[in-house]
């Protein structure tokens, strides 16, 4: 197998590239890094967290006996006395994919070490992020004026509030560790950690820019769900 | 894989990971406490599991006193049983043998089989181990709530679970599904740890198709574990939901004590298939690491290779897919459509092919081999017996119409305690006994360990087999007591009876497991390095025990796979993984027999 002068390995391509690198020895992901991995392994298993929550809330959409509020009615918003169905969503969502491309964005700088634009990418998508939040507990806190609790609303099926305030619950709290994180990571390309290779506080190891990627993949996972909580629980 | 390699050039590609960067503690508290090396957090894993599964002994004790002798015991009463049995089988499954296998062996034996300093991420695995921790105490805590800890069975199902007329249902499940989603938390930060360093930071020469069966086992198992605990995750969050919040996912309609409940419209039966999603592969989580272990020993102590290694690993590979489409035959009495049954005893059948295949190539790895009957060949042999046992009642329940009339009796109790209970507990005893000398450089008492095995095997046969008995003439499980009933015999109650005095046999006996561990440490006599001669890597480190960064200087470098015993030609029986082929010691004479062979 071919290799570069800095130890990487140039890859194959194709099902011998495949076999080659899960048959070889110390890695099976040629060039990608432990963070890496790690990352990409956690979000499979988050993806099944996700899909026991989509799964489990299309169950008691089936099993309750009350009919199922129209999501159009009970997300719409009123401009100018004119009811328009869905827009804080349609808002929020363009919002978060526009995130994502900041993120893919700052990721391609940060290997370019482009410390500046990388930092100012990162604390856009950052702010992106933030604004979804907020926008969500704007969402939560209308529902909740209307009466809609975790138990009862006024729609229809209990169960609608429930799986409601649970799976964008849950996923809003991904958004925010995901912000947290940003602002964290953003400090660290600000600094020069990574220029530098300083020790992280906690972990006490050297970071490089691959961080920022890393970083990247959980906050592209964070969007795919938004689309996917988007397409099941608002638009069905 | 078995070529015999010495006449081969010895070409080791050069290395692509960067040497480990490691935290090098500097106070006591960072070196024993708050520790980054994944051999200390294998031993608080370890000490930890057992400590709370010791827990769950005394908790069957209570059991076993009061099914054996109805009556008699006024300090037990129903909801205390309905506790001890849901604590026990909870602590069991979860607490200590996941966290036993992957926790404290994984975390002992993937650095150093796989040629790592270290786990990939060892700050994230430390505080796994103390994020479980907190589940441990979050579990202990339910004891000591109002109401006591939950008697909803093990498997918590709705409604029941969280109605008041449950043991527990005050603070006792809020804070089991709290300990539950805690240690679910933890685990995930260990597992992926256990994944990434097998799969990114194994060293020169250590192909996976190098890799002992042990490593095997736990990957898979890990893998298992970050694909099933979510299901087990979200039942638990909606279940607090439904108890906390008094939403309704699990819940129907229901009316209580004459009293219409707020609850409606939830769905039971999907609590079951959430948490069997989970349960079944965990069935596999426990079994599949002790797969693994159990092959390590054999090979070592009958001095021979393992019968078909790759058959091996791909037959765990394929358990662990397989184990993901099973899980409803833990509902054919749920109510769920009758057709899932014929769909899901299928799959479970299938599974009997490569299990049985492992079987057959564990006894293939015997015959003719040099077997050394010491403990922990003792305790692999009794596994391979024991699991035969579980497997072959496995076959009964896996079938409806067998499992329909059985389901709920005791034959179910005895299927899963011989499969799941007894014989990962045999493979936990003889990996201890196995890998005692590395973990701590004294060796155990012999003698002591052969009492200690031969109570225990005896023992569990003499607890278990009776009850397949119990369960075909009808008892219940998870009876408190049968009372005056009149289709069963005195006879159930005498073999009852004897069973509970087997439990206080077989449990006391473990005292002399523990003895043995302790005196060997302080006074046991040092053991020299690799006292079996055994070929895999964790026997090869310059220090033994292993010292902080396992391996010295350098990085061990992998010419060979870990079962080469008894290789022709070779001075010694056995060669040492990391031994190049020109290195080794060969028979003069033999040098021609030596050429490649043909595989």
């Amino acid at each position: 197998m071919a290799k570069t002068a800095t130890g990487a390995k140039a890859l194959q391509p194709g099902m011998a590239g495949f076999a080659g690198d899960w048959s070889s020895d110390q890695r099976a992901f040629k060039n990608v890094h432990w963070g890496k991995a790690m990352m990409w392994i956690f979000l499979l298993s988050d993806t099944f967290i996700f899909s026991c929550f989509l799964l489990s809330y299309m169950t008691v959409r089936w099993s309750t006996t009350v009919p199922w509020p129209n999501p159009s009615e009970v997300f719409g918003l009123s401009v100018g006395g004119v009811e328009v169905p869905l827009l804080l969503i349609a808002i929020m969502t363009f919002i978060l994919i526009s995130s994502s491309g900041t993120m893919a964005m700052a990721v391609n700088y940060g290997y370019r070490k482009n410390r500046k634009v990388t930092t100012y990418l990162i604390l856009l998508t950052a702010l992106f992020g933030a604004s979804f939040v907020g926008m969500q507990a704007f969402e939560w806190s209308k529902l909740i004026h209307e009466g809609v609790r975790p138990w009862s609303n006024p729609f229809g099926a209990p169960q609608f509030g429930s799986a409601f305030f649970m799976i964008t619950g849950f996923h809003g709290f991904h958004v925010s560790i995901g912000v947290i994180f940003l602002l964290i990571v953003a400090r660290k390309v600000w600094r020069g950690d990574y220029d530098r290779g300083d020790r992280g506080y906690f972990t006490t190891m050297k970071g490089g820019y691959e961080h920022v990627e890393t970083m990247g993949l959980y906050w592209h996972f964070v969007d795919l769900v938004w689309v996917f909580i988007f397409a099941f629980f608002y638009l069905w | 894989m078995s070529d015999i390699t010495q006449d081969d050039v010895g070409y080791v590609a050069p290395a692509e990971n960067a040497e480990q960067d490691l935290y090098h503690p500097k106070s006591w508290i960072t070196k024993y406490v708050f520790c980054q090396d994944a051999k200390v957090i294998a031993i608080q894993y370890a000490s930890t599991a057992i400590a709370i599964g010791l827990v769950a002994l005394v908790l069957s004790w209570l059991m076993r006193l009061q099914l054996g002798f109805p009556d008699s015991f006024s300090f037990i009463e129903p909801a205390d049983y309905y506790q001890f049995i849901t604590a026990h089988g909870m602590i069991m499954v979860v607490y200590l043998l996941t966290a036993l296998f992957l926790g404290g062996f994984g975390n002992y034996m993937i650095p150093l089989m796989v040629g790592a300093r270290d786990m990939a991420f060892p700050y994230v695995n430390m505080v796994s181990y103390w994020v479980y921790l907190t589940a441990v105490l979050v579990l202990i805590a339910s004891f000591f709530v109002p109401g006591g800890p939950t008697g909803a069975g093990w498997t918590l199902y709705p409604p029941q679970a969280i109605l008041s007329g449950t043991p527990g249902s005050d603070g006792g499940i809020i804070l089991m599904l709290v300990s539950l989603a805690l240690f679910i938390v933890g685990f995930t930060m260990g597992g992926l740890n256990y994944v990434v360093t097998v799969l990114q930071s194994r060293t020169r020469g250590m192909t996976l198709m190098r890799m002992p069966l042990t490593i095997w086992g736990i990957f898979t198992a890990t893998v298992l574990a970050l694909l099933a605990f979510p299901a087990l995750f979200v039942g638990a969050i909606m279940m607090l939901l439904d108890r906390i919040l008094g939403t309704s996912f699990f819940m129907p309609s229901i009316v209580e004590l004459g009293e219409h409940l707020s609850y409606s419209g939830g769905s039971p039966i999907l609590f079951q298939h959430l948490f069997w999603f989970f349960g079944h592969p965990e069935v596999y989580i426990v079994a599949l690491p002790a797969f693994g272990i159990v092959s390590d020993l054999i090979a070592v102590h009958s001095r021979r290779h393992i019968f078909g290694y790759r058959m091996m690993v791909w037959a765990i590979v394929i358990i662990g897919a397989l184990s993901f489409v099973v899980w409803a035959h833990h509902m054919y009495v749920s109510g769920m459509n009758p057709y899932f049954g014929f769909f899901f005893a299928t799959t479970t059948l299938i599974i009997a092919i490569p299990t049985a295949l492992k079987v057959y190539n564990w006894t293939l790895t015997l015959w003719k081999g040099n077997i050394r009957l010491n403990t922990p060949m003792l305790f692999a042999i009794g596994f391979i017996v024991t699991f035969l046992n579980g497997g072959i009642t496995g076959l009964f329940l896996g079938n409806v119409a067998i499992d329909v009339p059985l389901s709920d009796t005791m034959f179910v109790v005895a299927h899963f305690h011989m499969v799941m209970g007894v014989a990962p507990m045999l493979v936990v005893f003889g990996a201890i006994y196995h890998w005692y000398p590395l973990i701590t450089g004294k060796m155990y008492s012999e003698a002591l360990g052969k009492f200690h095995f031969w109570v225990t095997f005896l023992g569990a046969y003499l607890i278990y087999f009776p009850m397949h008995y119990l369960g075909f003439v009808g008892v219940p499980r998870r009876y408190f007591e049968l009372g005056d009933t009149q289709i069963f015999t005195e006879s159930v109650g005498q073999l009852n009876a004897f069973i509970s005095i087997m439990t206080f046999i077989v449990g006391f006996a473990q005292i002399v497991f523990f003895y043995n561990m302790f005196r060997s440490y302080i006074v046991g006599k040092k053991s020299e390095m690799n006292p079996w001669g055994a070929a895999s890597l964790e026997w090869m480190t310059p220090e033994m025990p292993p010292g902080h960064g396992n391996w010295g200087k350098s990085l061990p470098l992998v010419y060979r796979w870990a079962y080469d015993y008894g290789v022709p030609g070779a001075r010694d029986d056995f060669i040492p993984q990391n031994m190049a082929p020109k290195d080794v010691p060969m028979e003069k004479k033999a040098r021609k027999s030596t050429r490649k062979r043909k595989s």
